[in-house]
């Protein structure tokens, strides 16, 4: 039991790492990145040839991943995102699936449909037990690497000037124009903080489950995303809570319920919350001014 | 006497659509009986077709209804199996009374399950309706790839999980295998069936939009707080747009699941749902005739695009990445007409100095 | 400016008073003990109205005293925090905006809500909704009785936009009218679904004086031809004055006076809190 629901948590805070990217893009560019998930398979790639092809050092591999990850969101947010500013949420949903669609069929001509095969860099160190419970180093490296970003991510926001700017520009667009803020460099930025994490996301998530393929990013993405509309979407402790919840319970229903199932348990569970909390658990109600 | 003018703009659209739909067929038609046809095209006559009826279901929800629904594959396969079942247990039937019971089944089976589901979905607003209607396909395709349902001389046996609990006679046969989904059933689809199903489906849309019921729903789109203070119930008329949408969507299912003598539920998944929503949204949100063309364009474009090889998908994508910027942003939009505006220029001078 | 005919107001079995007129008929609304909290703020305390059969009563006070949420709170937008709400002499409570307007309220909204997509004629139309008699399937059929409803429909919606001259912007989209036609097609609109009680937020908002003027004529010609009640939210002090029977003045969510135009107009309560040092 203890073991299962260590291995969740692990998953979930590869999740909330995920959703983290969802949330704040979200919060600030009320819009639902789609491309999210492929930004984690391109990040993904690039650790694995750094490693495989490359022999660069794991941490250097990692840190190039983050670089090409971060380049590659504020690329993706200036060429297909920035012209469609005014227009409706729907166009700018379908240019971003358009872009996911980019993005795994660029996968695909690069490195091919057959799954690569991630190398587990903690094959050397034993497995550690906790309380009697057996867990893979990793899993416990996800979670403390979680912590870590949610505590930066929070004082970030909270603390920085950047940051206070982020939450300006969430709120108010138009005002934070007129109090000086770069509306479009702190979007920019928002996009890069949240495609560097994928970059993160993407090492743990193969990591942990070794197959790598062009598809790779798109369900877990799914899943983060839900997980971020499941904390609330736009709220960081929100994504923390939701991705964390949301990997206990597809791990806990894969162990003792159905395998098969755990997916279609996994989303059951969203709509039930949905439907007492419709604006996710942390999220804040709107009233609408009539 | 201005109305006059103006039902006749509503009825001239509606009649171009069944005019659009007619020439589909009897052009394609022509093409097939005259073997002036790849017989890759051929191939895709009736998805196409099918493809059109759920771009114009989606349409309903999205377009008149106005609300973003990134599940409907979902209904498309209840319809598929529900009609690969029932056409399956009914023997001793000829081909098209099997074809039409297969499918009224999967469109009430439809219709029911997208009740069902409109009851939580449609209390949601926005965003969160979205990701709740992505997690309901994701459910149905899930449940769908658990299910084991076989047919022998007592009936249909249901089994969930494993194929051990249908308990069948030895000359029972398997007709939905879990997984493997749907196998080694008789093909009964015809192109003709469905356009003929493509024609109801845009003669009940039209009509309904062009009612009392439509504009109360087009009415709940635009504003709902208005709306409710006219005395209309925006959950009864939200309902109605999204049941009836289920209900068409389980029909193409249906005849699309027929086409074949095999169907794997992961057909219907996540990226159908976003492909058919492309098309709603590249035809015109709330177009008719946008959908059916869009829908047509879409699924033969990869095709057109063979001789790209690989690069077919990837160039897919730019272009609807492309299409998508140039309709969405002001100053592309301008860019380009004045672009083609002195092109035209360009030739009609060029015409004149000959 | 013309000024309405000094009506006499007489008490009614509650502690409301009505024009003299409509004395002998059941009032259409009355709320007693209204109130509404937003959070730890009283929005909205104490308020009592009733409002007579042919009555047009202002709802007055400056900016933020309440006015809309009082009209929110009589359509069921928001559901009281306190008090009572009675339409007809029947209690609304829980009851929802839909079943509201089918009992006889309607209204228009301070910011503007048309169906911006839809043309002048369908946005009355669905304010006809209620009154078109075919369901669902008989406009997907076509049947003879959409046919025969539709018509009906049309010619009663030309009918209403006459009221205001607009019979021949039935085909225009709603949100390419001019401002105060938008307002005016909101009143037909509202008028439409077969109101006893009109409600209308600043109508006037954004009008010249010969518009004002017309719009004044305008209410008062569709209480004496539907012969339904109207309670009204206005700014502008020639419109009231000359149209309202009665006058409720508004302020910190509270009333703080009631009465005839001529008796608010000499509050001294009404002048400091409302006309502030401007006297007269």
């Amino acid at each position: 039991m203890l073991t299962h629901l260590i291995n969740g948590i692990s998953l979930g805070s590869i999740y909330a790492i995920i959703a983290l990217g969802y949330t704040m893009v979200y919060g600030i560019a009320k819009m639902l990145n789609f491309a999210h998930g492929d930004v984690i398979m391109v990040g993904s790639y690039a650790s694995f040839c750094f490693m495989m092809y490359k022999n660069v050092p794991v941490p250097l591999a990692l840190l190039l991943s983050i670089v090409i990850c971060t380049v590659l969101g504020i690329t993706i947010e200036r060429l297909a995102y920035k012209p469609l500013r005014s227009a409706t949420s729907l166009a700018v949903l379908i240019t971003a699936i358009g872009m996911s669609y980019f993005l795994q069929n660029l996968a695909l001509i690069i490195w091919k449909a057959d799954p690569k095969w991630y190398p587990d860099i903690f094959k050397d160190t034993a497995a550690i037990e906790i309380g009697g419970a057996v867990v893979k180093p990793v899993a416990i490296v996800s979670i403390l690497v979680n912590l870590l970003i949610m505590i930066t991510l929070t004082l970030f926001t909270n603390r920085t000037r950047m940051g206070k700017a982020m939450r300006a520009v969430s709120e108010d667009k138009g005002a934070a124009t007129l109090m000086g803020i770069n509306v479009n460099s702190t979007i920019s930025i928002t996009f890069a903080i949240g495609s560097g994490l994928a970059a993160i996301a993407g090492f743990l998530l193969c990591t942990t489950y070794s197959r790598l393929e062009p598809t790779t990013g798109s369900m877990p993405g799914i899943k983060a995303f839900t997980a971020a509309v499941f904390g609330g979407i736009g709220s960081i402790p929100g994504a923390m809570i939701g991705g964390i919840l949301l990997g206990i319970i597809e791990i806990l229903a894969r162990a003792y319920l159905s395998s098969e199932l755990a997916d279609a348990i996994v989303f059951g569970v969203l709509i039930i919350v949905l439907l007492f909390k419709p604006n996710g658990l942390l999220g804040k109600k709107i009233r609408e001014k009539v | 006497m201005t109305s006059i003018k103006k039902a006749s703009v509503n009825s001239k659209k509606a009649f171009l659509n069944y005019a659009l739909v007619i020439v589909f067929y009897v052009v394609f038609q022509t093409l097939v009986s005259t073997k002036h046809i790849t017989n890759s095209l051929k191939g895709q006559l009736i998805p196409i077709t099918c493809y059109m009826i759920m771009a114009i279901s989606l349409n309903l929800v999205v377009g008149i209804s106005g609300e973003l629904s990134l599940g409907h594959a979902g209904f498309m396969s209840i319809g598929a199996f529900t009609s690969v079942i029932v056409t399956s247990a009914l023997t001793g039937l000829p081909g098209i009374a099997k074809l039409v019971v297969g499918i009224i089944v999967a469109t009430v089976i439809a219709a029911i399950a997208g009740f069902l589901i409109g009851i939580p979905v449609l209390r949601l607003n926005g965003d969160y309706l979205a990701i709740v209607t992505l997690a309901f396909g994701e459910i149905i395709r899930n449940i769908i790839t658990n299910l084991y349902v076989g047919i022998d001389g007592k009936g249909v046996h249901f089994s969930f999980l494993s194929p051990d609990g249908l308990g069948m006679e030895a000359t029972g046969k398997i007709v939905v295998n879990g997984p493997q989904g749907a196998l080694g059933y008789t093909k009964l689809a015809t192109f003709t069936a469905a356009v003929v199903l493509l024609f109801i489906v845009l003669i009940v849309v039209q009509n309904l939009v062009n009612s009392r019921t439509g504009r109360a729903i087009m009415a709940i789109r635009d504003n709902r707080i208005a709306a409710e203070s006219m005395g209309i119930s925006p959950m009864k008329y939200k309902m109605l747009a999204f049941t009836v949408s289920a209900a068409m969507a389980g029909a193409a299912g249906a005849v699309y699941a027929l086409n074949y003598s095999m169907i794997d539920p992961k057909k219907f998944d996540f990226n159908t749902s976003i492909l058919i929503l492309v098309f709603v949204v590249l035809g015109g949100i709330g177009n008719l005739t946008g959908s059916i063309i869009a829908a047509g364009v879409l699924v033969v474009l990869p095709e057109l695009l063979r001789k790209f090889g690989d690069y077919r998908m990837l160039t897919y994508a730019v272009v609807l990445i492309f299409v998508m910027l140039v309709t969405n942003n002001e100053k592309l939009k301008g860019r380009i007409d004045t672009f083609f505006k002195k092109l035209r220029m360009k030739i009609s001078k060029g015409g004149r100095k000959k | 400016m013309s000024k309405s005919p000094e009506v006499k107001l007489v008490n009614v079995p509650s502690p409301n008073f009505v024009p003299e007129k409509d004395a002998d008929k059941p009032l259409v609304l009355e709320a007693a003990h209204l109130g509404i909290d937003f959070g730890g703020l009283v929005a909205v305390d104490e308020f009592n109205i009733g409002i007579g059969a042919t009555e047009i009563c202002g709802l007055i006070g400056p900016n933020g005293a309440g006015k809309t949420t009082i009209f929110n709170l009589l359509t069921k937008v928001y559901e009281p925090t306190r008090g009572t709400i009675m339409i007809g002499g029947r209690d609304t409570h829980n009851m929802t905006p839909v079943q509201v307007n089918q009992m006889g309220i309607a209204r228009t909204f301070q910011n503007i809500r048309l169906f911006d997509k839809l043309t002048v004629e369908e946005n009355v139309k669905i304010g006809l909704h209620n009154h078109i008699g075919y369901h669902t399937l008989a406009g997907v059929l076509r049947l003879p009785g959409y046919w025969k409803e539709e018509k009906k429909a049309h010619e009663r919606a030309l009918e209403l936009l006459d009221i205001f001259g607009m019979a021949d912007l039935a085909d225009v989209k709603a949100d390419s009218l001019p401002y105060g036609a938008q307002r005016r097609l909101e009143i037909v609109r509202a008028l439409a679904t077969g109101p006893k009680l009109l409600l209308l937020d600043e109508p006037a908002a954004g009008m010249n004086p010969s518009e004002t003027e017309e719009l004044m004529n305008n209410i008062r010609k569709i209480r004496d031809e539907f012969k339904i009640a109207i309670l009204l939210i206005e700014h502008d002090m020639n419109l009231v004055m000359g149209i309202c029977e009665s006058i409720v003045v508004l302020n910190f969510g509270k009333i703080i006076a009631k009465g005839t135009p001529s008796q608010i107009q000499g509050n001294p309560q009404v002048i400091e809190a409302y006309l502030g040092t401007h006297r007269g």
